[in-house]
């Protein structure tokens, strides 16, 4: 077990690390902004008292290796600092700079937390369906099944994500009012509400998702049933059934668990563009809001959200693919 | 004929490519007798693993049974249900594939695998089928039997693997085995060990098999009777003396011929001649691992000396060392006297020249999108500055000395030749550089035997012709006999033995070239047993020492 | 109570199943129905209850009171679309077969119904794209007089024959925004794609080529620009990038089709080199390189020549991906900006009709004539990229 230990240990310092540069980047593109933001907050007819004042509020003075570190020590802590919307909004107010501030995290936190909704719900859909989809086009391969599957997941996987959720609207929304198009979702919703409007969206993801993670289940398979021991297997009079079980599975479950894991990670990407067309109130359409108006903070904290979302999947994907190699679990 | 276990009956197979159905097996008949071991023997696509699978009425994906029948014990496999086959797989036929590596399942146990098929079949119960299976590994002579089956596939050696897929064949106690070229991948010492064991259990349970392989030397160890194939129809059948010793066809003589193949001895060396490539010294190593240590030979004009050893033993990297590719940390080579720069990027054009390589696979030597005219031609070129007509002539008569015509093969692709006429183009573009020396790295051993003679035989006329010097690296002892003037022999990146091949072959001998030597199976079949008579006698002996001490 | 329809039609279908293999093996008592498992008896049922429904759903569209008929008519669309375009891929194909070289026409042998149409739709895109001025009736951001045409032509829809698929809220006629659609839309994808590989395919094959730091440095560089979400990077830039452009749109535009480039270039890198890896351990370069010959030769004249077709089809899949990352951009209203027509915007603009499509359903297509002139171009592509990949494989599994 030493091994597998050490080479985990590997693989999480080696994403904690790629993290810490990831953010380095994030800082210095957003640095390389023109100007600086209190004058484009303010506009060009501010007072330079007013300037140096929101350049203190927001920490503008300090050199930018200070302010990288200030930055990654809040985001670590979960403290994202300032929205400057509302930090614009604070200034046309005139109320004192400071208190009128709302936190990044305060706006990201409930959103997070629906995005979370979202995405589970897309996956726990997803998952078995691609699964078993996967298997059977496997099994049955070069049939007609298979190639209607096949057309069909390439299809869903060319067509842009909004193309996809407008046909679902159109079905599902508006020739059968069965489902609401809007997912306006807000606190204190019961389940079954929520579910319901988020039902649309998480079906669009899970077209999206289910298509890839099907087509990579597919090729797994294949590859593995290609491989002799599965041959010795059916030559040693096996049932097709314990062939699949006994010997076919437990080497299938590397390159399963990483099929999911990568497409969860293309979920996280995913979410953006489906939570703007059905209005979801999740993080990725705060991250465009903000890339639109520009509140860099927001759109900072986003970014290294994602990021770290997808980092985090990555490195799950790998460390279990470690952990289910029985060369790597049993050394010589 | 109530003996009669297998019969199969103008049976013919055939295999897609391309939306068409080409025929693999073409009416193939085979009897085989309770208790009898038959070997098939065949060049690749004779279809030998074909008509192996076909027995246990098996077919790969994309092959199809279209004719003829195959008759288990009164039962017609071709027909039967899956449900019926079933039954008979693993428990009555078993099989033993090619590589034991792949064939056993990583995620599981070797004594799991083992005791599936006793208990999916009802034959044993679980822990029968274990006290069974330490039996059949002590009987298999596997070191630690009552340990070995705990471990994991990968925590057991080649050898050791193919002889516990034995062992599970042997699970249910079949009528029939079906050995696949089981000992091909394994190293000649090694191969021993597993052929004894394989022979002695089929011979205590009195199993039949069907013992398949390429290599005629170890079927006539196994097999009382041989079959052998070409491109999927039989060419003859007898038992194995007769077979060996009158083959009735011309394609099996000229199979058997191939053994006997040796080059004439020549002069003893001058000493005062310079050697056209001497290494004296080297020491190299991949990173912080040390390949090769202290490693000194001469090569002499107009002579062979074969590098032998097992893999792993260092003989590519001496030639890697050789060609600058790898820089070696001590020692030097030097080429008609003059000191050669270690790393071939400092080497002039001229002593690059001088220096060509012949690879093991013709495939991946030769850039797959480049012409016959552009592979030779471009050396040419570039070391000779010919172009135009001048080149193009020089190209003709190349392929003239390969025995190729240049009117057809001139403006081929690599993909649209067959293996031996690949290794000839190599042959071509090492000659292009007008070089003294040529590296033949194992250029043989991916040939079938009457290509690779044929390949061996344009080497030696080449070399008369041109007075080229080989270093010709190899694992197989034959070659070394039928084209080597000297031998170096290799083990663990030292040289454990050199000399001229008159002495070589002759006792005595460092051990490990000894065992070697008596590892490299003959033609005749009392051959194992009278080795693993000797050998028995010397482990007598060494157990007695032992007590003594 | 879905769930017991569900439950009931699955029973259903599976006792048909086996009714069915019950009966084969009675009545004809071939193998194939004795091997066969229960489970593919069902499927063949689902599929005839499946192709059934679909029928069913035809009919309704076509001959269905008035009333009830417009909810069909989008999947009479789709049934029609689908046969007139499987129609088009064959007769393209035969086209194939019969005329050109020796050469092509082997090719167009080989090739499946799916590749075919793929080809066709990427030559008609092409063709569109070119001549789009020529093709286009008015031009793309030309306001005409009336608004909110609706598409078929039909005055009595609300309908215009002058604008044959409608005006959209502020009067441009959609044919031509969407003719026009495809020079912009198409156009840049394609010249940022062209771009990611110029840049990642060059240092692809130096880092194979040369190995040592320079492979190192490059590829620790690409794994970091690579843990970044490639979309969320690029509305991050683009958030950035909008700063830089200030009201000038086209800068806004030009900067896009350099983020993107270099984002999508991190994959290229990743595929050549690893392409060039795979031929740099190949003996003929060793044999090259023993030989003495230069950098420039080993590039040119051993690699490249082998690499294309792993190239070719990664070229295929860029595009789609670059595509469609355009797209969303666009659709977000951070790509492509106005006056230029782009689908993805296009789309944006439009997707309010679609509340329509229960009554008016003419009125309703344009958001998805916008959208699926983009899904229709990325399946045609991968369409072709599946068949190169498989053929190039050399599997026949």
């Amino acid at each position: 077990m030493g091994t597998v230990a050490k080479i985990i240990a590997q693989r999480l310092g080696l994403g904690i690390l790629t993290l810490f540069i990831v953010s380095i980047v994030i800082f210095t593109a957003v640095n390389m902004l023109p100007g600086d933001f209190a004058e484009s907050i303010l506009g060009q007819g501010a007072t330079p008292e007013a300037v140096a004042a929101i350049r203190r509020d927001l920490g503008l003075d300090q050199s930018p290796v200070s302010r990288y570190f200030d930055w990654l020590g809040g985001a670590v802590r979960g403290d994202f600092g300032s929205s400057f919307a509302q930090a614009n909004f604070a200034s046309f107010t005139g109320s004192d700079s400071g208190s009128g501030l709302t936190s990044v995290a305060q706006q990201i936190a409930p959103r997070f937390a629906n995005t979370m909704f979202l995405a589970s719900v897309a996956a726990i859909i997803a998952v078995p369906l691609s699964l078993t989809l996967g298997v059977l086009a496997a099994l049955f391969r070069n049939s007609v099944f298979d190639r209607v599957v096949n057309i069909a997941t390439l299809s869903s996987i060319s067509s842009p994500e909004f193309f996809l959720a407008y046909v679902l609207i159109l079905v599902f929304a508006v020739l059968n009012p069965w489902l609401p198009s809007l997912s306006n979702i807000y606190e204190g919703m019961s389940f079954p509400e929520r579910l319901e409007k988020t039902l649309l969206p998480a079906l669009t993801l899970t077209l999206v998702v289910t298509a890839h993670m099907m087509r990579m289940t597919r090729a797994a398979i294949i590859n593995l049933l290609a491989s002799p021991y599965i041959e010795m297997a059916r030559l040693k009079g096996l049932s097709p059934m314990r062939v699949i079980l006994r010997h076919a599975l437990p080497n299938a479950l590397a390159p399963i668990v990483n099929v999911v894991a990568l497409n969860l990670a293309y979920l996280i990407t995913g979410v953006v563009v489906v939570e703007v067309v059905f209005v979801y109130p999740g993080i990725g359409q705060l991250f465009v809001d903000s890339v639109k108006i520009r509140d860099i903070p927001v759109v900072q904290a986003c970014c290294l959200i994602f990021a770290a979302a997808y980092i985090l999947l990555n490195l799950t994907a790998d460390i279990l693919s470690i952990l289910s190699n029985p060369r790597l679990r049993h050394p010589r | 004929m109530s003996d009669a276990l297998l019969t199969i009956r103008d049976l013919r197979i055939e295999g897609r490519s391309d939306e068409t159905w080409m025929p693999i097996i073409k009416g193939v008949n085979l009897d085989l007798r309770r208790g009898e071991v038959l070997g098939l023997i065949g060049e690749s696509g004779a279809g030998k693993s074909t008509l192996g699978l076909a027995a246990m009425g098996y077919t790969r994906d994309g092959v199809r049974i279209s004719g003829g029948s195959v008759t288990f014990d009164g039962i017609d496999l071709v027909n039967a249900s899956a449900d019926d086959k079933r039954n008979l797989l693993g428990k009555r036929i078993a099989y033993v594939a090619q590589s034991a590596a792949a064939s056993f399942n990583p995620a599981h146990k070797i004594i799991d695998q083992h005791t599936e098929g006793p208990v999916q079949h009802d034959v044993m119960r679980r822990d029968e089928s274990e006290l069974d299976a330490v039996e059949l590994y002590r009987r298999l002579r596997l070191p630690t039997p009552d340990e070995i089956g705990f471990r994991y596939p990968h925590q057991v050696s080649g050898g050791q693997l193919q002889r516990a897929m034995t062992a599970m064949a042997m699970s249910c106690r079949p009528d029939l085995i079906i050995f696949d070229e089981p000992t091909t991948a394994l190293d000649v010492t090694t191969q021993i060990e597993v052929l004894s064991a394989i022979r002695d259990i089929v011979e205590q349970f009195n199993t039949a098999a069907i013992y398949i392989t390429h290599d005629l030397a170890v079927v006539a160890q196994m097999a009382d009777r041989i079959k052998v194939l070409l491109r999927g129809e039989e060419v003859e059948e007898a038992d194995t003396r007769t077979m060996l010793d009158t083959p009735k066809e011309d394609y099996t003589r000229s199979l058997w011929a191939v053994r006997a193949y040796e080059r004439p001895a020549k002069p003893a060396i001058l000493k005062k001649d310079t050697p056209v490539i001497s290494v004296s010294g080297i020491t190299a190593s991949y990173g912080t691992t040390k390949v090769l240590e202290d490693v000194s030979f001469d090569i002499h004009e107009g002579r062979t000396v074969a590098v032998v050893g097992e893999s792993g033993s260092g003989k590519s990297t001496a030639a890697r060392c050789i060609t600058g590719l790898l820089p070696p940390i001590l020692g030097e080579i030097k080429f008609r006297g003059e000191v050669l720069p270690p790393n071939y990027r400092k080497r002039t054009r001229s002593q690059l020249r001088e220096i060509q390589m012949i690879y093991q696979i013709a495939d991946t030597a030769l850039n797959p999108r480049k012409t016959v005219g552009d592979i030779i031609g471009r050396p040419i070129q570039f070391y000779g500055g010919l172009r135009g007509r001048a080149k193009r002539k020089r190209v003709e008569e190349l392929l003239d000395q390969i025995e190729m015509p240049a009117s057809e093969y001139f403006d081929r692709l690599p993909s649209e030749l067959s293996g031996g006429q690949k290794q000839r183009i190599g042959i071509a573009r090492a000659l292009a550089a007008e070089p003294s020396f040529i590296i033949c790295d194992e250029v043989t051993s991916a040939l079938d035997q009457l290509v690779a003679e044929g390949i061996l035989r344009l080497l030696a006329r080449l070399q008369d012709e041109l007075s080229l010097s080989y270093m010709f690296i190899t694992h197989d002892l034959a070659t070394v006999r039928a084209i080597a003037d000297e031998v170096v022999v290799m083990k663990n990146g030292r040289v454990v033995e050199q000399g001229a091949k008159s002495e070589m072959f002759r006792p005595p001998h460092h051990p490990y070239t000894d065992l070697l030597l008596a590892s490299v199976p003959e033609m005749d079949p009392d051959w194992l047993s009278k080795l693993l008579e000797e050998r028995g006698r010397e482990d007598i002996g060494d157990a007695g020492m032992e007590k003594m001490d | 109570m879905i769930l017991a329809y569900l439950l009931i039609g699955f029973l259903g279908l599976l006792f048909l199943g086996w009714a069915l293999r019950a009966a084969g093996r009675g009545l004809i008592g071939s193998p194939y129905f004795r091997d066969m498992g229960l489970s593919v008896a069902f499927g063949y049922m689902l599929a005839v209850a499946l192709v059934a429904l679909l029928a069913w759903g035809y009919w309704l569209s076509r001959f269905a009171p008035p009333e009830i008929a417009p909810r069909y008519f989008f999947l009479r669309i789709a049934i029609e679309g689908l046969v007139l375009f499987a129609l088009a891929g064959w007769l393209f194909r035969a086209l194939g077969r019969t005329l050109g070289t020796a050469g092509s026409r082997k090719v167009f042998r080989a090739m499946p119904v799916t590749a075919a149409f793929g080809i066709l739709v990427i030559l008609l895109y092409a063709i569109v794209a070119i001549f789009a001025p020529l093709l286009a009736p008015y031009g793309q951001d030309q306001v005409l007089a009336t608004a909110n045409v609706v598409p078929g032509g039909d005055p009595a829809l609300g309908g215009n024959p002058d604008f044959p698929l409608g005006t959209d809220q502020i009067g441009r006629d959609i044919l031509s925004r969407l003719i026009f659609g495809a020079q912009n839309t198409v156009g840049f994808a394609f010249v940022t794609t062209c771009l990611a590989f110029l840049l990642g395919g060059t240092l692809g094959f130096l880092a194979a080529v040369l190995g040592g730091w320079l492979d190192q440095l490059l590829s620790r560089f690409v794994d970091v620009l690579m843990a970044i979400p490639s979309l969320i990077f690029a509305l991050l830039l683009m958030a950035i990038a909008s700063a830089w452009a200030g009201s000038e749109r086209w800068l806004l535009t030009l900067y896009m089709v350099v983020i993107i480039a270099v984002i999508d270039s991190t994959r290229v890198y990743r595929l050549s080199r690893a392409v060039g890896q795979n031929i740099v351990v190949m003996d003929y370069i060793e044999a090259a390189k023993l030989r003495g010959e230069g950098l420039g030769y080993l590039i040119f004249k051993e690699i490249l020549p082998n690499a294309y077709a792993p190239l070719l089809a990664e070229f295929g899949l860029r595009f789609c991906f670059v595509f469609l990352t355009i797209a969303a951009l666009s659709f977000l209203g951070v790509g492509i900006q106005p006056p230029l027509a782009d689908w993805g915007t296009m789309v944006r603009d439009l997707a309010a009709f679609i509340n329509y499509a229960a009554f008016a359903p003419q009125a309703a297509s344009p958001p998805l004539l916008a959208a699926g002139a983009i899904a229709l171009l990325t399946v045609a592509v991968n369409f072709v990229v599946d068949w190169m990949l498989y053929s190039s494989s050399g599997l026949k599994e």
